[in-house]
């Protein structure tokens, strides 16, 4: 079992309250931050260790930091926790079991990048981590971790706990610091990164939930402690969280490398396939990363060998099915989600969703034709890179994945207007 | 009515965060925790306590979908039903509590008591098919246990109807 990093400890009783977190040495790395560290020796720190973003696009942490504006406008920092896609589930843990680690981390990061007002935008839905991250920010408050002179430090800092109010466009970062300004979630047109201009126009640095629970273990243990666990260019560790048509899904927190197959069935995590089944398909970062087949099931999840198997480690959430899943049915499922969560902003993203989930919804039901899978593929071409933020990307890549490696299922569905696999077969014939 | 109790704490938010209108969110929320949904009423205070104008407001609150336009029933259950969800079951559990419920996902039922609906991945793909009630979650839930749940909110929702309605004199 390798050693756990930011999931340590996590089942231990009362590790949500600051003295249970205190007993399992919270706190001492931002003690530490303070006395022994300036800044900038952080931002390198961090930068050493390899840590990069577990949001989604796996930017390198700490050439984040390095990349704000230098002018004298206050700088912000934005805890990203609208966690909501599709698959993922890790930062909900982290903010109901563990806040004060995540808390702690956004103090050091503050710290760091020499930031006075850090905002923790938690998604609405979660009513508990809401709760338990603003029960956290009041007794670090209480306690002096944050507000004036911490520590004894002469470093300010004020935290505000933000709730979201039901959009998973707000996890796209400038649709996120829109919100925060009180505004409809629409994304801004980059550049500016929020680096040089983001949140009220001062330089913000923008950091997932589980990337910032990461800083009190690397600033307690190093660099090179840290940079000792994955592989050669993708350091450290990463709660995976295992979904789908597994025996046991849940969050692991493996080393980066750790292969696709010991993931899901090594015993000590996934224990293989429900009911013994064929695996069929995986979506290993979210719904919002291409499909592997299953011969892509000895993949290290590592940033360079998921990229050259074609598709992205994403948020870490691996979804599983087995040989019943009908991949359109399932396809169409994920479409449908990026249609009802598309902003609205951009047209080929608006409508590109609604259009491929009319399609997918016939072909599913036996009433679609030859051409409705090239449609699908025009329409991908459509929308592909010509919308302001990442979501129509997203939304093209189920489509796109699952029409390449499993046509014959979409042509199936045309021809004999029914699944060909999974009890969708016998639902559509009622149909 | 919302409170001038509420009104002080949007105020108060709005001068928390470094430019007023970030309060609009956490005031919206307050004034929906007061009122059950945003009333027209709940959208002038907060227009007024964040120095927002009220159409303002409200393209705000049409924005985001955790502020209801409409009463909501007493128990609101959010079945979610994306992909993980979705490859669990969850679309039976939805058939299953609409059957229950006597509703359909997205409706209200007549005597108010519940609103039905599905919800975007609610985070909780290690424990699906997954549903919230006023935002708390049931995980892993089957068939039964969605039986055994509506038992109880029924039994819950009828004890507070049978409760003898104290007058209160001021």
């Amino acid at each position: 079992m390798p050693e756990l990093i930011i999931t340590k400890d996590i089942d231990a009783p009362d590790l949500d309250t600051l003295d249970g977190y205190r007993q399992h040495g919270g706190y001492e790395a931002l003690a530490k931050a303070l006395k022994e560290y300036q800044p900038d020796d952080l931002v390198e720190m961090v930068k050493k260790s390899g840590l990069r973003g577990r949001g989604g696009a796996g930017f390198p942490t700490g050439m984040k930091w390095s990349f704000l504006a230098k002018n004298d406008k206050t700088r912000y920092l934005c805890c990203n926790a609208d966690e909501s896609e599709p698959g993922t589930f890790k930062d909900r843990m982290i903010m109901e079991k563990n806040p004060h680690e995540l808390v702690e981390g956004v103090i050091i990061t503050s710290y760091a990048c020499r930031v006075s007002v850090a905002f923790i935008y938690v998604r609405g839905e979660l009513a508990l981590a809401g709760r338990q991250v603003e029960r956290a920010v009041e007794e670090a408050y209480a306690a002096g971790y944050i507000g004036k002179n911490i520590l004894g430090s002469g470093f300010n800092l004020d935290v505000i706990v933000h709730h979201g109010a039901g959009a998973y466009i707000c996890g796209e970062e400038s649709a996120l610091m829109e919100s925060l300004e009180g505004r409809r979630g629409y994304p801004r047109l980059k550049p500016p990164f929020p680096a040089a201009i983001g949140l009220y126009g001062g330089p913000t640095v923008i950091n997932n939930c589980e990337t910032l629970a990461t800083l009190p273990a690397i600033v307690k243990n190093g660099a090179e402690w840290y940079a000792s666990f994955g592989t050669e260019k993708s350091k450290g560790t990463r709660i995976f969280c295992l979904s789908g048509h597994v025996k046991k899904p849940g969050n692991y927190e493996l080393p980066l490398g750790t292969s696709l197959r010991t993931l899901i069935y090594d015993e000590q995590y996934g224990g293989g396939i429900l009911a013994d089944k064929q695996l069929k398909a995986i979506i290993p970062g979210g719904s919002s990363t291409p499909m592997l087949g299953a011969d892509k099931v000895d993949t290290p999840l590592d940033f360079e060998a998921i990229a050259a198997a074609g598709s992205m480690l994403g948020s870490g959430g691996v979804v599983v099915m087995h040989e019943d899943t009908c991949i359109v049915g399932a396809v169409l499922r994920m479409i449908e989600f990026y249609r009802d969560e598309s902003c609205g902003k951009c047209t080929p993203c608006r409508e590109g969703t609604y259009w491929m989930t009319e399609l997918l919804h016939r072909l599913e039901h036996g009433q679609g034709k030859e051409s409705d899978i090239d449609l699908l593929v025009d329409i991908c071409d459509n929308i592909g890179g010509k919308s302001f933020c990442p979501l129509g990307d997203a939304a093209i890549t189920p489509v796109a994945s699952s029409i390449k490696l499993f046509r014959e299922e979409y042509e199936y569905h045309v021809r004999e207007g029914r699944c060909m696999v999974g009890a969708g077969a016998a639902l559509a014939a009622v149909h | 009515m919302i409170s001038e109790q509420a009104k002080q704490r949007m105020r108060d938010l709005a001068a928390r965060y470094p430019v007023a209108r970030s309060a609009v969110m956490p005031a919206l929320h307050i004034a929906q925790q007061e009122e059950g949904y945003i009333t027209q009423d709940a959208l002038q205070a907060v227009a007024e306590a964040i120095g927002m104008t009220v159409d303002d407001v409200e393209s705000i609150a049409t924005f985001y979908t955790m502020y209801y336009q409409q009463p909501p029933g007493k128990k609101i259950i959010k079945v979610c039903n994306s992909i993980a969800c979705y490859l669990r079951g969850c679309d039976a559990l939805v058939s299953h509590l609409e059957q229950r419920l006597g509703i359909k996902q997205g409706e209200t039922s007549a005597d108010g008591k519940y609103t039905l609906m599905t919800a975007e991945c609610l985070a909780s793909c290690g424990t699906a098919p997954v549903l919230q009630v006023n935002n708390e979650f049931v995980e892993n839930v089957t068939l039964e246990m969605a039986d055994t749940l509506v038992d109880e909110w029924n039994r819950e929702l009828s004890a507070k109807e049978t409760e003898p309605k104290t007058e209160i004199r001021l």
